[in-house]
């Protein structure tokens, strides 16, 4: 990248964040973000804190080139809460897009002054790569939870296998009238 | 006359408002969700994210009213015709009937302690999980037809109409409350979330609605003696199979008594411990551990369930599952009982059993046979906790015990909700995992004893059908599991639940797959050091020791 547009992102780098943080939590109801921006501490408010851990973890990234194993790790942890939470699929990686809102907004002057957009449009790939290595991780969060599910459901078979004997009933064996099982409800 | 066409209304899907847009347009997209008034969000049923309504069968089995097939994503829920007048009289009746209700729906000054402490909320972010608004679904249904304000003043008191949207909110969000007690840790008033759910349960009831998460277990409970339906010899069959692979693991052939009239203890576990593989080594721990201290003692194949679903359905279904107990204790003519590592049994012993099924005049003050301890906390119900009776073992060293053969394991410890909140169940179970294992490290404060965090599945939640919403709840535990694994290396949560155990394990898998869970009593028999017992080199769940065996020895010194 362009040493220029580095050293604008590295100088505003705290600002930056906050206002992608703050983007970011805006995807969720008013009253839920309010939560999620307050609320400091990890254990109380594990969605805001993750992604804001994780924010910072992915912008240290782009600024000095992508491991692209340590940014899997950053992905994920942001990832896998989306992937179960009420968005879908697009909702759930939008945050990355969302640097590339902020950025502009944050650097406009900046941008047009200093004929950034060559440098600009390196830093888009660089998030669009990361989106597209966000697909892979969404779909295997995906895949694990549709696993578990599977899982639970072969233990439970496994289980009832195992009991032989499990009482169960047909339909109509019981249809006595109301109170002549137990007393009513 | 040309007809007007009608323009299909439809919600644009998210990629269409982005789809093609340069990386400037992108950067004019509004990802921010319309803010709408609580009363005027519909609930929606995500596919394959809600909990399937009690099957026709069950209900009948149990007489409950309205049994009928419906699906909460389907327009219509069939509700019978005088549906409203059915749901206000129930509520009419139980305002009555209930003080702490009546209060419950009248004191709450929504200062908002509790809105941030409920799991789903705090995991998944919908404001209709904050306790305070989960209340307020059915708080503004009592304003509307119970109070003044209300009839006259409408929406501007809070109040609102009762309408079907109303009832599929209330079923949506009363199954997303896992009666955990933790909010109410944190409301200065002592509102109990857990009465308001149960409450709005019972009237969803009447109107033939619930989970069959929930019924199922009861109508099996009813028949059988235990949630899964099994049969005596199914469990006679099990058990014999437990002796044995104890008895291959250690070289120990127990005894297993079942059913045996006379024993000066009967002792009740979760049906999980007989069949599920994360409860079944805990069967095979306590066995040792009997067998060791030489305890007269008898297990049951009909009160083979210490759980009580009913405690997820109706107050009249919690008195008749749990009648059992003490019915049980009757025929077999025991002294006192003994309650193995189990949930909600103990919110249900402690503050129902006395009153629903007492007093239990027949039975006597519990008193450790081996030690002579009084157990007058349990004077009452006549039930002791195996972690207060294992404690009082330890501390008057009656046991000999070798924590390096729990090595291997590094252990933190979930409070489960209702042990902790429900009977103050604090130091006893940390005070056996100190003695008993090396490596113990506490999550943070904010998160354990009194304010510890559910693991998502109470409730009749525990179950797959609701499994990204289970994930949601779960997700601020082993959130703080992560963290102790992260910082001390932590590789098992230790807890005293049968949900605990199966929740937590899903749970743990997505979040965090590096950490096992397990129970208390796995690790006490795991450091028991038993005259004549054989060298070996693996623990009750044939995990490797770090340091062989070698009997008669404690951290491989003479003992």
């Amino acid at each position: 990248m362009n040493v220029k547009l580095e050293n604008l992102l590295t100088q505003k780098r705290s600002t930056i964040l906050k206002k992608w943080f703050d983007v970011v939590i805006e995807t969720y109801p008013p009253e839920t973000a309010l939560f999620l921006r307050r609320q400091k501490d990890s254990i109380a408010n594990p969605v805001g804190s993750t992604i804001f851990q994780g924010i910072e973890d992915l912008f240290g990234e782009l600024l000095k080139g992508i491991n692209y194993e340590r940014v899997s790790t950053y992905l994920d942890n942001i990832i896998r809460v989306r992937a179960i939470q009420d968005f879908s699929p697009s909702q759930a990686i939008s945050f990355l897009f969302l640097l590339k809102k902020v950025i502009r907004e944050e650097l406009k002057k900046e941008i047009r002054e200093n004929d950034l957009s060559r440098e600009l449009s390196e830093l888009d790939s660089r998030i669009d790569n990361l989106a597209l290595l966000s697909f892979d991780i969404y779909m295997k969060c995906r895949e694990q939870i549709y696993e578990l599910k599977g899982y639970e459901i072969r233990s439970m078979f496994k289980a009832c296998q195992k009991a032989g004997l499990i009482c169960d009933i047909q339909e109509g064996e019981f249809d006595l009238k109301e109170g002549q099982n137990i007393d009513k409800l | 006359m040309a007809e007007v066409e009608k323009k299909e209304e439809r919600e644009v899907p998210y990629y269409e408002t982005v789809l093609g847009a340069s990386p400037e347009k992108l950067a004019t997209v509004d990802y921010k969700p319309p803010a709408k008034p609580w009363m005027d969000v519909p609930p929606k049923f995500k596919k394959l994210d809600y909990l399937n309504p009690a099957k026709v069968k069950w209900m009948k089995v149990i007489d409950l009213p309205f049994p009928r097939e419906w699906s909460p994503p389907d327009e219509d829920w069939k509700l019978p015709e005088n549906w409203k007048e059915i749901f206000l009289n129930g509520m009419e009746d139980r305002l009555k009937r209930f003080r702490s209700f009546q209060l419950f729906m009248d004191i709450c000054v929504r200062c908002g302690a509790c809105a941030d402490k409920c799991q789903f909320f705090i995991g998944g972010g919908d404001p209709k999980n904050m306790p305070v608004l989960r209340a307020e679904l059915l708080r503004s249904i009592y304003r509307r037809y119970f109070t003044t304000s209300g009839k006259i003043l409408g929406k501007i008191a809070g109040a609102r109409e009762l309408t079907v949207d109303v009832i599929k909110e209330l079923f949506k969000y009363s199954f997303q409350c896992t009666e955990c007690r933790r909010c109410s840790v944190f409301c200065p008033y002592g509102i109990d979330m857990a009465e308001i759910t149960m409450i709005a349960r019972e009237l969803l009831l009447l109107l033939g609605m619930h989970v069959n998460w929930a019924i199922e277990p009861v109508g099996k409970s009813f028949l059988t003696g235990n949630h899964m339906g099994l049969l005596p010899h199914t469990i006679k069959d099990f058990m014999d199979e437990y002796r044995d692979e104890l008895e291959k693991i250690t070289g120990f052939k127990v005894d297993v008594p079942m059913n045996r009239k006379g024993a000066e203890i009967l002792y009740i576990v979760p049906s999980g411990d007989f069949f599920d593989e994360r409860g079944v080594i805990l069967t095979i721990a306590t066995l040792l551990y009997f067998y060791h201290i030489g305890l007269d003692y008898t297990w049951s194949t009909y009160t083979s369930e210490g759980g009580n679903f009913g405690l997820f359905t109706s107050h009249e279904m919690i008195k008749r599952l749990n009648a059992k107990m003490y019915a049980e204790a009757k025929r077999l003519k025991v002294k006192w009982i003994l309650g193995g590592e189990c949930g909600h049994m103990w919110r249900v012993i402690n503050q129902y059993m006395g009153t629903v099924n007492g007093p239990a005049d027949f039975l006597e003050e519990p008193v450790s046979p081996i030690t002579g301890t009084k157990f007058e906390n349990a004077k009452d119900t006549k039930m002791v906790h195996i972690a207060e009776f294992t404690a009082d073992l330890i501390r008057h060293g009656k046991l000999k015990l070798d924590p390096s053969r729990n090595d291997h394991v590094i252990a933190t410890y979930h409070d489960s909700c209702n042990p902790s909140r429900a009977m103050g169940l604090f130091e006893e179970p940390r005070y056996i995992i100190k003695n008993v294992c090396n490596n113990f490290y506490e999550m943070p404060e904010s998160c354990i004893r009194e304010k510890t965090f559910c693991c998502g599945g109470g409730a009749g939640l525990g179950t797959d059908e609701q499994l990204e919403t289970l994930l949601r709840g779960n997700f601020p535990r082993s959130n703080a599991t992560k963290h102790v694994h992260e910082k001390f290396g932590v590789n098992r949560l230790l807890c005293m639940c049968a949900i605990d155990r199966a929740v937590l394990s899903m749970g743990l898998s997505y979040w965090c797959p590096q950490v096992t869970v397990g129970g208390v009593h796995e690790l006490l028999a795991n450091a028991l050091v038993i005259p004549g017992e054989s060298p070996r080199t693996v623990d009750l769940r044939r995990q490797p020791l770090k340091r062989p065996i070698t009997p008669g020895k404690i951290a491989g010194k003479e003992a």
